[in-house]
């Protein structure tokens, strides 16, 4: 049987119009097109290739695109790259020193096993930097501790070592700043 | 999926939004994007235009004055949820917004956009419908001001018209002496809830004074559950008028049967979530 051929090949680059996005991802400006309805996650992936910021849902219920914008933790597949337009964006690949050395939060992870397959991992660290830069003194409790996590999931669901890797987390925060 | 073409706009006064929704019918406001955004990557919903308040310096910040929350209707959930003179003046804010989503979405998502939604599961909705809360809406011909009972009409309708921009929601403070209480319940941390219910009451001289208890998800609004405040006042808030409230509460349950729970079981959950927060109100109101 004959292979169908395609009537059209299929087009490089989307035909949508684009709009310029200006944002600031780990510290570098950068200037690209995009259309309106690209969500900031294709942005971080497509346009600015760092592949760190998974995508799991694309509906927000995973956790796994979280990075940060001006500061807080957000999903990046519930914003629009043109809603963060001037904004301020953290993701996994500027979480840890240029020479490589771990941020706390990532050797913490490490040290307590608090990744299996590795996919939810950097939503977790993202969602784990935001609320610790914002809380200096967490609440440690399992309960505080599960509520914090609770946007991300895991599905291999090794949630009880990123518990611990929290715990951990603070400690090394903690040690680091003294 | 990722969603349908739109026009893009991104004005910075209200007026101009406003006249950028009146040029095409299909346009609608984007404030944090936290549920219109899902809706539109799953091709539910795909306006022609989305014009984005976030550049609007006026629906910004939270002010507390003369008994009552104003809060602009870009200002985040989480900016609510963690100012300490809005939770000082009604507790009952921090204690409902604790069970919106997850931090990540409330970091995004703003309390006018949730009320603007007005998911009939959604808990701002209710806590506006339970404190008997305002808001303002501005729309061509000037603005207006709307109370949470004519506010709400359906399932994420609203009696706001398609040219009109929710600007700013008003949440009374509690009277000293009132007790408060919010509790769900969902399947998952941060689901929208089976049912979740606000309850404020007051305790004079071991009795119920006054009572306002309202529900989310138990129907196609955020409902006052008026018999049960019936039940409660003028009586002691023992067991007995516990459980009574609770019973009165299981006639305005209309939500049909889901996936997620049959009409029985969401119908006694109703019941038990009026029984624990009338207890804890009336403990947190010295009764």
């Amino acid at each position: 049987m004959a292979k169908t051929v395609l009537k059209k090949p299929i087009p490089a680059a989307s035909s949508d119009p684009k709009v310029p996005v200006t944002l600031t991802v780990n510290g570098e400006t950068v200037t690209r097109e995009a259309s309106p309805r690209m969500l900031l996650s294709d942005f971080i992936r497509h346009e600015l290739g760092l592949t760190g910021t998974h995508v799991g849902c694309e509906h927000g219920v995973c956790g796994c695109c979280t990075v940060t914008i001006d500061g807080r933790a957000g999903r990046s597949c519930l914003a629009f790259a043109v809603q963060a337009d001037g904004a301020e964006i953290r993701t996994i690949e500027g979480v840890a020193d240029e020479d490589g050395t771990l941020h706390p939060i990532q050797q913490a992870m490490m040290e307590c096993h608090g990744l299996q397959c590795g996919y939810c991992t950097p939503g977790f660290v993202m969602s784990m930097l935001s609320y610790l830069e914002e809380t200096p003194e967490p609440d440690l409790s399992e309960k505080a501790i599960r509520e914090v996590l609770s946007g991300n999931l895991c599905r291999c669901t090794g949630y009880a070592n990123i518990v611990k890797a929290f715990r951990r987390s603070v400690e090394l925060m903690n040690a680091a700043a003294d | 999926m990722k969603p349908a073409l739109f026009d893009y706009v991104a004005p910075e006064t209200v007026e101009a939004a406003v006249a950028a929704l009146a040029g095409d019918e299909t346009a609608r406001p984007l404030a944090g994007g936290q549920s219109l955004i899902p809706t539109m990557n799953f091709r539910l919903s795909a306006p022609g235009r989305l014009v984005d308040l976030r550049r609007i310096e006026a629906l910004r910040g939270i002010a507390v004055a003369d008994g009552t929350i104003r809060v602009g209707a870009m200002t985040r959930h989480r900016e609510l949820e963690t100012h300490e003179g809005a939770n000082r003046a009604n507790p009952l804010i921090g204690e409902v917004l604790d069970n919106v989503a997850h931090i990540a979405i409330r970091n995004r998502g703003t309390v006018g956009g949730s009320i603007a939604h007005a998911d009939s599961a959604a808990e701002l909705p209710c806590l506006l419908v339970a404190t008997g809360g305002t808001v303002s809406v501005q729309g061509p011909d000037g603005s207006r001001e709307i109370g949470a009972d004519d506010l709400f009409r359906f399932h994420m309708t609203t009696s706001l018209a398609q040219t009109e921009i929710l600007t700013e929601v008003r949440i009374p403070a509690l009277p000293p002496g009132t007790g408060y209480a919010f509790e769900e319940f969902a399947r998952r941390r941060g689901d929208y809830a089976l049912a979740g219910v606000c309850t404020l009451l007051t305790v004079e001289d071991g009795r119920c004074g006054e009572a306002r208890i309202a529900a989310c998800g138990i129907g196609a609004r955020p409902v006052r559950l008026a018999a049960a405040e019936d039940a409660l006042r003028g009586r002691a808030v023992d067991d007995a008028a516990r459980a009574d409230a609770g019973e009165a509460a299981r006639e305005y349950m209309t939500a049909p049967a889901d996936m997620q729970a049959g009409v029985a079981y969401r119908t006694d959950l109703l019941a038990a979530l009026v029984r624990r927060t009338v207890a804890t109100a009336a403990r947190r109101a010295g009764g």
